[in-house]
């Protein structure tokens, strides 16, 4: 039930905004995430952005755990 | 997951390469974070520096799920045994919770809107699904901003939001109770059932019933509270704890977190979930979360009562709690006989060694909460064959 998905926001119109993922569209409200531009990814829980994702963050966990885990491609 | 046999690679040119050929971060956070290349690679990882037995809680019913779904226990060592915890909202609302509800819907002015995952939960008298086929008005809503829209549209009965949920739900909860203010709608209402996490990990922690090596804790919990409600378990408990996103190689990179902290003697806090929680979680969520509700005592399915573990609406907003609408009786917390929903959710049994587990209860007839979730231990066993 904690279930929140990644979704691209496409439009803002006052407290609402249109966001979309894999061809589904959904109404989705700011209240919780006020600076939010059009084009960012937020983290979609019933209706309500929770959270705008990072993507600097998103790339650096994966070459971090690709440094950590290179060794075991060898295996 | 099957593992192909991994080619050699230079994975920090990928990502680079990623980031040139690809500019749409849709593929970062959908496709990179379920490559079967760096599934096999975390998982070989751990069998690698696994040094011996250990017992980690996924706290999280959703991380449960990823598990399951994605076909991790199977790449794991056996010693690396896995345990659910409490964190499945429909799971631990006890069943006084749902009889509240069943007494609101003896109204008729009444309408209940509920998350879609409450409808089969077995209580008493049947279920709520059981009350709308006989004639309760029973709305299956996917958002409570939705719940508050059918009360403004007819304002001649009263709407009843099922508030249930952590952290994650209630700041949502809270934000639609200020919409209802700002609105003057006066026929909605909430029956909070919210409750807060760290608590009952405290709880199971010093019960001492089952022996935590470390926690992975709830991802999208901590959104919203960041990384400060978990401390207690790594300072006081010496507990390691990773916060851990929910795809299949972030519950990986969690697990592999955690084995280097108990390998390197140390516990702390970490996030792996980088790109969505931050230290300080969401602020503005936090405080209007606890401007409209106040911590209380609260029940739990299977933990019993814990102290400021639930959410209770404020006097402030006291216009808009479903409370008043029900009479004042006790109603004692306890099981359905046969179900060990309550042993499950501590930790200390597994599915299959309930009686009643996939013969007399299946998703389609759960017998206790934990089948009637989707997100429940039972039902993610029954459903993905373990
Ligand atoms: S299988 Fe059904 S009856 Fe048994 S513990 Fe799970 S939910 Fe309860």
């Amino acid at each position: 039930m904690c279930l929140a998905v990644p979704m691209k926001v496409t439009q803002i119109v006052g407290p609402n905004c249109t966001a979309e993922m894999s061809g589904i569209t959904a109404r989705v409200r700011l209240d919780l995430v006020p600076d939010v531009r059009v084009g960012d990814y937020v983290i979609v829980h019933a209706g309500y952005a929770i959270q705008r994702l990072d993507e600097q963050e998103a790339l650096e966990t994966l070459s971090l755990l690709d440094e950590l885990s290179a060794h075991a491609a060898e295996e | 997951m099957n593992c192909p046999p991994t080619p050699p690679r230079n994975s920090l040119c990928i990502v680079s390469q990623w980031n040139m050929t690809n500019p749409d971060p849709s593929d970062i956070y959908f496709d990179s974070f379920r490559d079967p290349d760096r599934v096999c690679r975390l998982a070989a990882c751990i069998r690698r520096e696994l040094a011996g037995p250990i017992t980690l809680m996924e706290v999280c019913g959703t991380h449960t799920m990823s598990v399951h779904r994605f076909g991790l226990r199977d790449l794991l060592p056996t010693e690396l045994k896995l345990l659910s915890g409490p964190g499945c909202p429909v799971c631990v609302t006890p069943n006084n919770y749902y009889e509240q509800v069943r007494l609101l819907a003896q109204n008729r002015d009444v309408v209940l809107c509920s998350f879609g995952d409450l409808l089969r939960v077995p209580g008493r008298d049947g279920s709520l699904e059981d009350l709308r086929v006989n004639g309760a008005d029973v709305r299956v809503v996917y958002s409570p901003a939705q719940a508050l829209e059918f009360a403004l549209m007819d304002p001649l009965k009263k709407f009843v939001f099922l508030g249930i949920g952590f952290e994650t739900t209630a700041p949502l909860t809270a934000a639609v109770i200020e919409s209802a203010q700002n609105e003057c709608c006066g026929n909605f209402f909430v029956l909070s059932g919210h409750k807060i996490m760290p608590p009952p990990m405290r709880a199971l922690v010093e019960s001492g019933e089952v022996a935590i090596d470390g926690f992975l804790c709830p991802g999208h919990v901590s959104v919203i509270t960041g990384d400060a409600p978990y401390r207690f378990l790594a300072e006081e408990k010496g507990k390691p704890c990773v916060i851990a996103g929910f795809e299949p190689v972030d519950v990986l990179q969690g697990l592999l977190m955690l084995i280097r902290q108990r390998n390197e003697r140390r516990s702390a806090v970490e996030i792996q979930y980088t790109r969505a929680v931050r230290p300080e979680g969401n602020p503005k969520a936090r405080e209007l979360m606890q401007r409209v509700f106040c911590e209380s005592d609260d029940d739990w399915r299977g933990l019993g009562r814990i102290p400021l573990s639930g959410l209770r609406i404020r006097e402030e907003y006291v216009a808009y709690n479903a409370a008043q609408l029900i009479p004042p009786v006790e109603i004692p917390p306890e099981d359905l006989s046969g179900c060990i929903c309550h042993k499950i959710l501590r930790g200390i049994a597994l599915p299959n060694e309930c009686a009643l587990f996939g013969e007399i209860c299946v998703p389609d007839r759960p017998r206790g909460a934990c089948m009637a979730s989707q997100e429940g231990t039972c039902s993610i066993y029954y459903r993905y064959g373990r």
